[in-house]
Order: C-alpha cells, then sequence, then structure tokens
C-alpha cells in the first residue's frame, strides 16, 4: 500500500481544483491530492479512504465549507483541516479558527504567497510535534481537568476569564493547587469552574510547587458540578440565590468599592443594594441619568451607552450594564478616572461570572 | 436628460460626529462652542441638557459630582461642571485609530 500521506481538495471551481492540484504537486513529500467539487462528495471521499489533509474551499453552493469543515471536525477528529478562501473577511477567518481548521489562507497570488503555502502545508502533513487533544474550544473547564488528571499529566493550566486569570498546578495526576485572584486552594478552584468562558494554555509543569489541595479531582469536581447545578434556574434575588450572594461577598472585597446598586428592568425597588443609606434616592437618579444617556447616543448614532464615570470630591460613581441588569457603582474618591473604569470593568465581570 | 435628475433618489447624508467643545450656562443656554456649524444646535442644546440634569440629580442624591465622563462605541464625552453650568467635550472614537487625545481626569488626592 502507498504510504504517502493523502489530501482532498474540495472547491466547486473545476478550473481551480486543476490549478492547485498542480501546485500541490510540488509538495516535497509528494502526496497523493484528490479532488471533489462538492461538500457532499468530499465527505463520501473521506468516509471511503483515510486522508491526512483537507484542503477547503468557504465559498460554495449548497453546502458551504464553514459546514464542511463543522461536519469534519466531528466526524473526523485527527484530519487536519485547511481553510482556502479568496473571501477577506475577519468574520470568517475567526469562526474557521472556532471549527478548529489548522490553517485559514487566503487564495495564494504570487510566487512567494504559494511557497509560503507549500510550506505550512508540509509542516501540517508532518507528524505530530507532541501529542495532545484537538477541538478543545468545544470542552468545558470541567472536562479539561478531568482529561488532564485521567492522563495522569503535569502541567499548570492557566485559566483566564476576561480580566481574571487563574492557575490550577497538577501533578501526576493529582490537583495539588489552584489559585484565583484573591483565593487560594480549593477556593480558587471551585471559584475558576464557575466562569462560564474564557482561554486556557498548559504551562510546564512546577513539581517545587507546595501541595494544599488534598482532596481527590473527581472530589472536587463533584462538588463543583453540584454546586453549579444548584444554582441554575433559580433567580438572581441574592436572599435566595447562593450565587448572587457569592458574587456580592466576591465584589464587596474589591478594592476602593463603596458601594453597589444593582438595577433591574421593570422594578421600581434596586435589585441589590449595599453600602447605601438611601439607596432609592441614588436609584431613581441612576435610572434617569442613564436613559438620559441612553437616547442621547441613540440620537447621536453614537452606538450604545457603554458606561458613565462621574468624579466627585467626596466619592466617584459608574454607572454601566451587565447582563441585563444596570449597576451603579460608588468609588472610593482618590481613584483616578481610568482606574474607576478599569474596577467597574472588574466587578462587572465578577458578578458575571 | 437633465431632467433624469428629477428621479435621483437624494443621497443620504450621515450625522458626522464633532469634535470640539462647548460651554453652557445654568439654564443650558450655549456660550462658546468650538463645534462646526453643520451640527446641529437643537442637539448641543438636548446635550447640554442632559448634562446638567445629571449633575444636578447627583448632588440631590448626596453624592456632588464635577465630572462626568460618558462612553459610547463612537463617541466620548466629557462634562465638566462649571458654577452650575458646564464645559462639555466631545472626542469621536475611531476603532484601530490611535487614542486622541482628550482632557486630563480631575484627581481627588
Amino acid at each position: 500500500m502507498d504510504a504517502r500521506h493523502r489530501i482532498l481538495l474540495l472547491d466547486d471551481d473545476p478550473d481551480l481544483l486543476d490549478m492547485y492540484r498542480e501546485i500541490l504537486a510540488q509538495l516535497p513529500s509528494k502526496p497523493l491530492i484528490r479532488t471533489a467539487s462538492s461538500g457532499a462528495r468530499a465527505l463520501a471521499m473521506l468516509e471511503a479512504d483515510p486522508y491526512r489533509l483537507l484542503i477547503c474551499d468557504l465559498k460554495m453552493p449548497k453546502m458551504d465549507g464553514l459546514q464542511v469543515l463543522s461536519i469534519v471536525r466531528r466526524k473526523f477528529p485527527e484530519l487536519r483541516t485547511v481553510a482556502l478562501t479568496s473571501v477577506l473577511d475577519e468574520q470568517f477567518r475567526s469562526r474557521a479558527y472556532a471549527l478548529g481548521v489548522d490553517l485559514f489562507w487566503n487564495k495564494p497570488g504570487t510566487e512567494q504567497e504559494i511557497q509560503m503555502f507549500l510550506e505550512c502545508l508540509e509542516s501540517l502533513l508532518g507528524p505530530d510535534a507532541q501529542p495532545g487533544f484537538r477541538g478543545l474550544q468545544s470542552k468545558s473547564l470541567v472536562d479539561i481537568v478531568q482529561l488532564e488528571c485521567m492522563s495522569m499529566s503535569s502541567s499548570v493550566l492557566r485559566i483566564s476569564n476576561g480580566v481574571f486569570t487563574g492557575r490550577i498546578w497538577i501533578q501526576n495526576g493529582e490537583l495539588i493547587d489552584a489559585e484565583a485572584g484573591g483565593l487560594k486552594a480549593e477556593e480558587a478552584f471551585l471559584n475558576i469552574l464557575t466562569w462560564k468562558a474564557g482561554h486556557f494554555e498548559t504551562l510546564p509543569p512546577d513539581p517545587a510547587r507546595p501541595r494544599s489541595i488534598h482532596k481527590s479531582y473527581n472530589a472536587l469536581l463533584l462538588e463543583s458540578v453540584q454546586a453549579l447545578d444548584e444554582s441554575r434556574g433559580q433567580t438572581a434575588d441574592p436572599q435566595s440565590d447562593p450565587a448572587a450572594s457569592s458574587s456580592l461577598a466576591r465584589i464587596s472585597q474589591v478594592e476602593g468599592i463603596e458601594f453597589l446598586l444593582g438595577l433591574k428592568n421593570g422594578q421600581d425597588q434596586p435589585h441589590v443594594a449595599r453600602g447605601l443609606e438611601d439607596p432609592e434616592r441614588m436609584a431613581a437618579w441612576a435610572r434617569q441619568t442613564l436613559t438620559a444617556f441612553r437616547a442621547l447616543g441613540e440620537r447621536l448614532w453614537a452606538g450604545p451607552f457603554e458606561e458613565l464615570d462621574g468624579l466627585g470630591p467626596q466619592r466617584h460613581v459608574a454607572l454601566a450594564s451587565q447582563g441585563g441588569m444596570d449597576f451603579c457603582l460608588g468609588w472610593r474618591h482618590s481613584m483616578a478616572a481610568p482606574q474607576v473604569r478599569e474596577m467597574t470593568r472588574k466587578v462587572l465581570a465578577l458578578w458575571d461570572s | 436628460m437633465g431632467f433624469l435628475g428629477l428621479f435621483q433618489k437624494p443621497a443620504p447624508s450621515l450625522l458626522r460626529l464633532p469634535a470640539g467643545s462647548f460651554t453652557v450656562d445654568r439654564h443650558g443656554a450655549v456660550l462658546t462652542t468650538t463645534l462646526p456649524s453643520h451640527f446641529p444646535p437643537d442637539l448641543v442644546r438636548g446635550m447640554a441638557e442632559i448634562v446638567l440634569s445629571a449633575f444636578r440629580g447627583a448632588t440631590e442624591a448626596q453624592l456632588p459630582l464635577s465630572e462626568i465622563v460618558v462612553h459610547y462605541p463612537s463617541l466620548k464625552i466629557t462634562a465638566r461642571s462649571m458654577r452650575g453650568g458646564a464645559l462639555i467635550f466631545l472626542a469621536p472614537k475611531a476603532p484601530y485609530a490611535p487614542v486622541m487625545s482628550s482632557p486630563s481626569s480631575t484627581v481627588y488626592a
């Protein structure tokens, strides 16, 4: 049997298929090149024979390239994929990478671009540099931690969620430590697992890290999943919602915050109020001001209102929205305006997480 | 052929967000302005009313403010309270453009 890698080239334009077949014939590893002119045909060919690489056009009739790539990612997770397009749109680039393509490439037009394209393809045809998981963008943090622990790995997971960053230390498949913001050990680990989205990277192991988590990863994951299940489907009333209470507790520890007011649309009473003697009066001002500046933004076509920062000799204030709720936050008067804006974003992210 | 122009739709004109500043007194009357003349005066007056109302409402809520900074995706409004009136700066924001110089904010030590 021929040991050469197979490449499947998918494009609805037969002339382009011929041209790219000739270009790919220049690859040093001399792979076998097959072509398909429709997504359905390409999927049938992938079912029939093992391929190493799929090069896929994005703009095609019936089944477009993004559809093909999403099917391929599920059915053939080991297949390497390249999106090749003449559509110069950043949105398509980010969507293709979100689907897990290995390479997004604008159709080469010059000799130099063709050479670079061939070099990239050759590296994709080569052996895996190191074993690893693919398509992690669709996995939850619980899945990632479980995979690391089950494979008895030693690593440090660095996870970021907006302005927050956390680290989880794993040694020989055991969770040994975690930190996030001011939190440490189990508390930090459980906090990180409440983050709904973000990015993560695997850092080299840190064997010198002292162990502060002594529970098994299974027990901790179970605890976190139970906590998430309990908080799901409940109202955000801080009196009855442990998640909201926990968010408020974390927010009240933020350096410089003096009061917090949460307002829900259609409700006269403040939803959340901390640190204010007369929350009703402040709520009335916040509502009126937000309404007026939102309307002004529409009149000016300046885009949706983002934030108002008010600076005063006694204290500063910020008005902003997050998750369908309006917030009025009081800040220490010694803070500068950029600091107020930055800390307000941090508080909103804390509330959202 | 000139009469064919009668049937042409007028080209839509977009309101350009201006860069500049203006001052208003406590009643909302515009005293001085560096805004371009094409910018509608009623929008300037409307903006002044909203800003003055925000300053007054904050004082009534026991939160006196001397400066308000409002952020929109394409515009930043900075308003400074001046003896009941206000000095208001408008600074359009363009994505990927270098940060425009804007008045430095007051810092309370």
